[in-house]
């Protein structure tokens, strides 16, 4: 595995496989002292074209932990302004001798582009409308502490679907992993088509909710307003918010997710962000976890899967637990 | 970076250039076993004046359940068994950008280290230099008055300043050999074909 564009169409296996490794990091940063040298030398640097806080500040942390060092490069203060394309600042990066380049570009499949033009492992931190596969992997970690597997689990993902490139990724690694998932918006925020989306709709949220074991809040994006998709903010918060009333209807073992930042007061009730069952602050911890994930996946070593390894059934008929395969 | 064969930590892998290993033959029984970890429990609480103060810490995988044996093994002969945990040291391997290395467990450490004596056990030593990872491990877990090291299986061939201080079994082997060693017994096995490797030295596998 040489880059993580997507996971849209990924086998789960492949995921599985990322979520238990994550457990081996957050082993890691439960220490006093966060930190292995296991990609000492490497070089990760973050590229985004859109602005964001957490996912870049959680690579970087997640690189850090690994001892990689990082580099941040944001557009504001770069050449771009002075006009250079994205391919040329991407061979810029590479000709520094980097490693790993975490990309977040306004454009969907601008991070496919760059896995084409470069050598360098790359890493999509959100492209356009289209993709986060880091966050649907911390999202899938996140529900799997807590529940244990995501098999047979009830989410609902409730808000701007069509706008959504979280929304896109969870909806295929939830359910890759065995989750039923319904999508609650309006029908202004939904996707023109959502032919081969393994998922039901609802535009009700008051009948979804008890049934539910997760409720996903999509954040409601301020800057989509003027398009007029919904007819006010407080519209919205009646129909699709998750009011207190609303959070008192929850299921006794339902929880609330959100991929923030949060609109207090429109999305979610200042009081409902701030209960137990709320896991946002999880999803935060979490995501720096699942990053190392895949940074260590990515970039340690460059041979072929251990696991490709054959000949144990070379050894004798007597098998011991002393080197269980 | 060049590809090199791989080898898992938990498989015996055929050999990277294509060869055959001949069939395994015993060294030890599951017997002999037992016997070696019952001398092997009491020279850890002789040496220690008693295991108030000691932790077993197994090397994922193989050392793992031999740990655990020690420890009910010293719970006969001691008025209580000490602790047990598990280090998996691929983050500190010195071969990390070589090849591929993935963790096979979580490690647990079940106490603060820090004033105990940590004895740190595995199934066969060969190079060293799992040994020296897990040092580098336990650093990052507190500050052990001291460390010891017990070993079912000492092959040979050390590419490190490291001896052991409890051993089962000192096995003479030559690098083409592979050595399995669990709690049902010993066994070794030899490359008949192929060219001879130095599989130890790119690959630091400590258990082969």
């Amino acid at each position: 595995m040489k880059h993580l564009l997507g996971v849209i169409g990924q086998p789960r296996a492949m995921l599985e496989e990322l979520l238990q490794l994550s457990d081996s990091f957050a082993e890691v940063n439960a220490r006093a002292i966060p930190k292995v040298p296991a990609l000492r030398g490497r070089t990760v640097a973050t590229l985004f074209f859109e602005d964001s806080t957490r996912t870049r500040l959680s690579f970087e942390t997640a690189a850090k932990r690994l001892s990689a060092d990082t580099l941040s490069f944001s557009v504001s203060s770069s050449s771009v302004k002075k006009g250079e394309t994205l391919r040329d600042t991407a061979l810029t990066l590479q000709a520094m001798r980097i490693d790993a380049i975490v990309v977040r570009h306004a454009s969907s499949g601008a991070p496919w582009q760059l896995a084409r033009w470069l050598d360098c492992s790359v890493i999509n931190a959100g492209d356009g409308w289209h993709e986060h596969p880091t966050q649907a992997l911390l999202d899938c970690y996140t529900l799997r502490r807590h529940f244990g597997s995501l098999d047979g689990l009830r989410i609902a993902i409730v808000g701007d679907i069509k706008h959504s490139r979280v929304a896109r990724s969870d909806v295929w690694a939830f359910t890759a992993l065995g989750a039923e998932v319904t999508l609650v918006a309006p029908r202004t925020l939904l996707p023109p088509s959502l032919e081969g989306w393994p998922v039901q709709v609802s535009e009700d949220l008051d009948r979804v909710l008890g049934s539910s074991d997760v409720v996903y809040l999509l954040r409601m994006q301020r800057e989509r307003q003027h398009e007029a998709l919904v007819p006010s903010l407080r519209e919205y918060t009646a129909r699709f918010g998750l009011t207190r009333d609303r959070a008192e209807r929850l299921a006794d073992r339902a929880v609330v997710l959100h991929p923030g930042p949060m609109n207090r007061g429109v999305e979610i009730a200042p009081e409902v962000a701030d209960l137990d069952r709320c896991l946002v602050l999880d999803q935060v911890a979490n995501g720096v976890t699942v990053r190392m994930a895949v940074l260590y996946k990515l970039l340690a070593g460059s041979a072929a899967d251990p696991h490709d390894a054959v000949g144990d059934e070379a050894w004798g008929p007597i098998r011991s637990g002393g080197s269980d395969g | 970076m060049a590809a090199t064969p791989d080898e898992s930590r938990t498989g015996p892998p055929t050999p990277p250039d294509g060869g055959v290993f001949s069939a395994p033959t015993q060294v030890m029984d599951a017997g002999d076993v037992s016997r070696a970890l019952r001398r092997m429990a009491h020279e850890i609480t002789e040496r220690n004046h008693g295991v108030e103060r000691v932790v077993l810490v197994g090397l994922v995988t193989g050392g793992v359940v031999l740990a655990e044996e020690l420890a009910a093994r010293l719970a006969e002969i001691e008025p209580a068994a000490p602790p047990v945990g598990r280090l998996d040291v691929s983050f500190y391997r010195d071969d990390i950008a070589l090849r591929r290395v993935m963790p096979h467990a979580v490690t647990d450490i079940p106490v603060e280290l820090t004033g105990r004596v940590v004895v740190l056990v595995d199934d066969v030593l060969f190079t060293g230099r799992t040994v020296r990872a897990a040092l580098d491990a336990l650093n990052d877990h507190g500050r052990p008055k001291a460390v010891q090291l017990a070993v079912l299986v000492d092959r040979g061939h050390r590419e490190l300043p490291i001896r052991p201080d409890f051993v089962g079994k000192n096995l003479p082997t030559s690098r083409e050999e592979d050595v399995r060693a669990g709690l049902d017994g010993v066994q070794l096995r030899r490359r008949t074909t192929g060219v001879a490797g130095d599989r130890g030295a790119v690959t630091g596998s400590e258990a082969r």
